[in-house]
């Protein structure tokens, strides 16, 4: 059974003008359709005000559908009395790292969520004492979060929501504030997260680079999903993507531009070896 | 900056330090209770020597405890002087229309130690206090007023957060502060009125950015599933140990001591 299910999903918020008289209603999701398996790594794109954070804060049931339905292993995000249930199931870490992180002490705020979850005390410690070590981060368990890097601090986050020991994990944008050293550091956190613990992962982004390890990505535009399948398969579509003013990571723009020129060499190239392996192979 | 130094936390390695703060709380409730009931010259050398034995428990150095004092000076002396100017009583020496009188000074005198007792004996608990553990304390000594609807885990999570955030809000200040000046902004010249004003650009975009970091943050507390304080457990309970009981049993006797010297008028 899919662990996240999306069925004609729908939202519309209010806008009000600065006068505050005219409002108008806009649409920020509109018609979504997706399923996701359990210990999938999807990826989901699209420039700003596409509805790529909208869409996540539904499987968190930060936000209630306007229309159609979202399932969370199996439970309408709709039910207010299954709110806490959906969101344990379904953890989110949010771009800025330093409005997320609720403790004066790294281990206090990791311990956080699992105290609102009622988990008694000697299970807190030993869920704040694996999520730490899981992402790297038991060293500074004492400290201060004001005097961490970015990508600590979100690695401290990421801990916060694995404590609560949800089934998937919805970061978004985690990586937009962060120096490339960080946007790294996290990114390897995410994977292993992934690959060892069998967590879905639900990565929002607009960084092509991060995009390239999903099991599958979904493009957005003006709240739908205008693409979606593997790394591969979305990225040789360069057209399409330059449409709706996407890039694609540099090589693959390179092996566009090399293709487009006469080099005879495969659509679907994603990383530096690749490339280079195609190129050698031409002659 | 980074790390503020908020309230005045010592950090050392001392029996007080590792009291539960609970006691200590209640501790320098009952000291200061101790201390308007003593009257006489041994009731303030048995007060004076209780604080001089807790400073040097703590490992505090006894100039850091002094220095708690520097904000209450200008208090402590008009105190003392309205005291000893306006009590009326036997006079010892006047001029134009001020009189100092036996039962004036007395009272400068008392009133003026009492004051000095009460500001560092409550600055020993919050230097050897955390204002975290001083915040948990408060919730759960203050736990019992939530019958008559006083909502103090509310009020304890809003104390918790605000230290968390001063520092970075500081940080920002000064960021905004920083780019300000870059465009011509000028903070230093002038009278206070035009200091005042010229602080304005420097609030507006704080305030805007402190709402958005609210907002932010219930939103990260909402999707960690925090509904309140019902049904929360703790990591770190407040626990008690031996020595929080010996400390109990203490305070009874201080409070004891005291009452025996208000009775005895000594």
């Amino acid at each position: 059974m899919s662990i996240i299910r999306a069925e004609h999903l729908g939202f519309n918020y209010v806008k009000y003008s600065d006068s505050n008289e005219s409002e108008e209603t806009v649409r920020a999701v509109e018609n979504v359709d997706f399923e996701v398996e359990k210990g999938e790594f999807i990826a989901i794109l699209g420039h700003n005000g596409s509805g790529k954070s909208t869409l996540a804060k539904h499987i968190n049931a930060l936000l209630i559908p306007s229309e159609g339905t979202m399932w969370v292993d199996g439970i309408n995000t709709s039910e207010e009395e299954e709110l806490w249930k959906v969101r344990q199931k379904a953890g989110m870490v949010f771009q800025n790292p330093d409005n997320q992180i609720i403790g004066t002490i790294v281990d206090e705020d990791v311990a956080f969520g699992p105290e609102n979850l009622g988990v008694g005390t000697d299970d807190i410690w030993k869920r704040v004492d694996d999520a730490l070590a899981g992402v790297g981060m038991l060293g500074f368990r004492d400290r201060s979060p004001n005097r961490l890097s970015g990508g600590q601090k979100q690695r401290v986050a990421i801990a916060g929501v694995v404590a609560m020991h949800p089934d998937c994990i919805v970061l978004d944008e985690p990586t937009a504030m962060l120096d490339p050293n960080g946007r790294k550091e996290v990114l390897e956190v995410v994977r292993e997260l992934n690959r060892k613990e069998k967590v879905t992962v639900i990565l929002i982004t607009h960084y092509m680079e991060e995009v390239v390890f999903a099991d599958r990505v979904f493009v957005m535009d003006s709240g739908r999903i205008i693409l979606q399948g593997t790394p591969r398969e979305v990225f040789s579509q360069v057209e399409t993507l330059k449409k709706y003013r996407l890039s694609v990571p540099q090589v693959t723009e390179l092996a566009y531009e090399l293709r487009s020129s006469g080099c005879d060499i495969p659509a679907d190239i994603l990383t530096a070896d690749e490339l280079v392996e195609a190129l050698c192979r031409l002659n | 900056m980074g790390e503020l130094t908020l309230g005045q936390y010592y950090p050392a390695e001392s029996i007080l330090h590792r009291l539960d703060p609970r006691v200590k709380l209640v501790g320098t409730i009952v000291y200061i209770v101790g201390l308007f009931q003593v009257s006489g010259v041994f009731g303030y050398l048995f007060a004076a020597a209780v604080l001089f034995v807790l400073v040097f428990l703590s490992k505090v150095p006894f100039s850091h405890v002094l220095k708690s004092l520097k904000p209450v000076f200008v208090l402590l002396c008009i105190t003392m002087l309205i005291n000893m100017f306006l009590i009326p009583g036997r006079v010892l020496w006047s001029f134009w229309i001020f009189r100092i009188t036996a039962e004036g000074i007395r009272q400068a005198v008392t009133m003026g130690l009492r004051l000095i007792f009460l500001v560092m004996g409550s600055s020993i608990m919050t230097l050897t206090t955390t204002p975290n553990a001083l915040t948990d304390a408060m919730e759960n000594l203050f736990g019992f007023l939530r019958i008559v609807k006083v909502p103090v885990h509310e009020i304890s999570m809003m104390m918790s957060i605000a230290l968390r955030f001063i520092p970075i809000l500081t940080e920002e200040m000064d960021k905004i502060r920083k780019a300000q000046m870059a465009r011509g902004a000028d903070f230093e010249s002038g009278g206070l009125i035009r200091r005042l004003k010229a602080m304005i650009p420097l609030l507006v975009p704080l305030f805007v950015s402190a709402f958005r970091r609210a907002n932010d943050l219930a939103m990260a507390m909402e999707a960690r599933c925090y509904h309140g304080g019902d049904g929360r457990t703790r990591m770190k309970p407040l626990r008690y140990a031996a020595a929080d009981f010996v400390a109990y049993g203490l305070l009874a006797a201080f409070l004891a001591g005291c009452i025996v010297f208000r009775v005895t008028g000594l």
